[in-house]
């Protein structure tokens, strides 16, 4: 009987490695992490270096109070003329103003995603150091992964508590749902294939949007 | 078992193939902008981090720790995978894990994929398989999208289709897609790479892509991408593939806060890529509901038994030593014959398809150190050259001019006299060549050596002779 190809390529590793050894743990524990695990701005800080960070991605931005979310949604939409949104299950609807079409996202097939004019999402999480946005898939608020892909336009509601500063400190967040299908989105479809230009907008939404709730910055600072 | 990787096993010599290259100033033109650019956004994202040593260094013991046990974290990587839902298939070569690829799509009755920049199926030349059983793959990266349209091979490792400038594109775009008109600028071709792919994005019930990460613990795998198409071809179709070299796993979740930190600034420089993707296994009601693994060996568990060289594997993709080579940066990517092209390429290639190719290639590289630098992963990559070089000159495989050579210095080195007599050859030897101090051409096979640069004449005096004459005058 031939030996499968598992069992070949994996004694091949034992014999050029000397096989399995029952230091792998303790080796593993003992790697070196220097680098930083968490941040050290104040929140303040914190919210000003996500927003350069999405702002340099081309991303639009606004920060606003929990009492006025419906609003900037509609004025988000307004400005950039979507009428026809999609809105995944479990997300608030008291934020849902009136004058536009919210449909709901479960059951619809990819064209008919494809024919709205946008997406409307929370979060789980966001990095400030990176300006990144992270959805765990059919997560109550933020959809199934096509919701936010399909369409061309991402509207994302980001609440301030939900920022951390560094990318360790997202990870270990995720730690205790880490088999839950994860999406992190730093800024619009991107790509810099042409002459490394870095144009925005190619499969994915050409557009993200994000409004933060959370302590709107004075004009002073 | 035979070990493939693209085309690079009938590939020209690296000093061959970059002549040629070389002479191409609008291919030299396109090449010095796009690594230009990269570099510069590259220094400044990496100077913004303060701790970019200390993410270094955890990398490259974690890699070292993963070669170190691949056999277990492989099993692990397989269990956590099928737990979830998935299958895992083992390739020895490229044949097999064509065959693998290709029986899963017949399986299904497809006759299309689409696919994600994945380089390990450029190594496999998957695309050729597939089409020769009647399948049609799509490329969805706008790069390896412009270099299939235009029967191109890669030219770098992150951005394939770096030595193509827009107008170039524009063209190639014009005759492909079957396009009226089209703007010359990047707006205007990405737009026109959106349409055409994006009702293949909806319709196509095969995905293929690779990996940047398999996680043991979890079975997960990663993929990181700017454009969105890695995330249409692994949510949409039906069924996904995924390709991963048995060198991509990681051990736990907790690594990518490692890896998601380096990989995008080396590699594009920005402080994170648009889109990463990870997922485990199937998701009901969301994503493939049929997931296949397909993890490669072909040729990498014979460079993991030389233990100097073994780090060769650490490899992550990023392309920062290509964008930071002086060698690179004049020849380009063709000329390694290789999908895998730039300082990783030279010691990747002819260590995976042994030596019997891409001998040339451990030899297209100044030492400088640049691409150690650079290195996300700490890949000593100076190091393996030279031990590469040494294998090639140990194995008998110099070129025969360059055997002679060294033999003839070895004996000429070996006592004082010979040498005395070499030297007053060489002196002599000399005169028809040499202008003021210095020797600007030499005939017949040492050409090559004084074509780019001069050589020092050889002076009326030894150090020897010197140092004699120095004794005399002293005992006086």
């Amino acid at each position: 009987m031939t030996r499968s190809s598992r069992e070949q390529i994996l004694n091949e590793i034992r014999r050029a490695t000397g096989g399995p050894s029952n230091q792998q743990e303790v080796e593993y524990a003992g790697i070196r992490r220097e680098y930083r695990l968490a941040g050290t701005l104040n929140p303040r800080a914190r919210l000003k270096m996500f927003l350069d960070r999405l702002n340099d991605y081309n991303a639009g931005t606004v920060v606003c109070e929990p009492d006025r979310v419906a609003e900037h949604i509609a004025s988000t939409l307004t400005s950039r003329g979507k009428q026809r949104i999609i809105v995944p299950a479990g997300f608030p609807r008291q934020w849902l103003p009136a004058g536009f079409e919210f449909i709901d996202g479960a059951g619809l097939n990819y064209r008919e995603l494809d024919r709205s004019d946008g997406v409307l999402t929370q979060c789980s999480l966001a990095v400030a150091f990176t300006g990144t946005i992270i959805l765990q898939d059919q997560a109550p608020g933020e959809g199934a992964r096509a919701l936010t892909l399909v369409p061309d336009y991402h509207l994302c509601i980001v609440d301030e508590a939900r920022i951390v500063e560094t990318v360790p400190e997202a990870v270990r967040a995720l730690e205790d749902s880490k088999t839950v299908a994860i999406t992190t989105i730093s800024g619009p479809s991107a790509t810099a294939d042409i002459e490394m230009t870095r144009i925005k907008g190619v499969h994915g939404p050409r557009t993200l949007d994000v409004i933060i709730i959370g302590a709107v910055p004075r004009a002073d600072t | 078992m035979s070990v493939r990787v693209g085309l690079a096993g009938t590939a020209p010599g690296f000093p061959e193939a970059a002549k040629t290259l070389l002479s191409n100033t609008q291919l030299r033109h396109n090449l010095r902008h796009a690594t230009n650019v990269i570099r510069k956004k590259r220094e400044r994202v990496v100077a913004e981090m303060p701790d970019w040593q200390d993410l270094r260094n955890t990398a490259h013991e974690i890699k070292n720790h993963v070669l170190r046990h691949l056999d277990t974290y492989l099993e692990q990587f397989e269990m956590a995978c099928v737990r979830a839902g998935g299958h895992v298939h083992w390739a020895r070569d490229a044949d097999e894990a064509n065959r693998i690829i290709v029986g899963l799509i017949q399986e299904r009755g497809h006759k299309e994929v689409i696919k994600v920049k994945t380089m390990t199926s450029d190594e496999i030349q998957l695309n050729t398989a597939l089409q020769s059983a009647g399948i049609t793959p799509y490329e969805t990266d706008l790069a390896d999208l412009i270099v299939q349209l235009g029967g191109d091979q890669p030219s770098h490792i992150v951005v394939p289709a770096l030595h193509r400038n827009r107008m170039e594109i524009r063209k190639l775009f014009l005759e492909k897609m079957g396009l009226e008109s089209l703007g010359d600028r990047p707006e205007d071709l990405t737009e026109a790479a959106r349409q055409y792919l994006r009702e293949r994005f909806l319709r196509v019930k095969t995905g293929i892509s690779g990996a940047n990460f398999a996680i043991a613990e979890t079975g997960s795998i990663c993929v990181v991408e700017s454009e969105g198409n890695a995330r249409m071809c692994t949510t949409l179709p039906e069924m996904l593939i995924t390709l991963v070299g048995i060198e991509k796993i990681i051990p736990k979740f907790r690594d990518l806060e490692v890896f998601l930190q380096l990989l995008p600034r080396s590699a594009t420089g920005e402080r994170m890529n648009p889109y990463n993707s990870i997922w485990t296994g199937v998701t009901p009601g969301s994503g493939p509901q049929a997931f296949h693994v397909v993890l490669l060996d072909n040729g990498r568990t014979k460079i993991l038994t030389d233990r100097e060289s073994r780090a060769t594997l650490d490899c992550i993709r990023c392309g920062a030593c290509l964008n930071a080579c002086p060698v690179y940066r004049q020849t380009g990517g063709h000329a390694y014959g290789s999908i895998y092209s730039g300082p990783i390429g030279a010691i990747l290639t002819p260590q995976l398809q042994s030596m019997e190719h891409s001998q040339t290639l451990p030899y297209a590289s100044s030492l400088c150190g640049a691409c150690y630098e650079v290195c996300p992963v700490k890949i000593d990559i100076p190091e393996i050259l030279l031990r590469l070089r040494n294998r090639i000159v140990s194995n008998g495989d110099a070129p025969l001019s360059e055997r002679i050579a060294m033999k003839s210095a070895a004996v000429a080195l070996s006592g004082p006299r010979l040498l005395r007599i070499a030297h007053a050859a060489a002196r002599l030897g000399q005169i028809p060549f040499k202008k003021g101090g210095a020797i600007r051409s030499l005939p017949g096979m040492l050409a090559g050596w004084t074509e780019v640069r001069d050589l020092s004449a050889i002076p009326k005096q030894s150090f020897r002779d010197w140092w004699k004459e120095r004794e005399r005058a002293k005992a006086k």
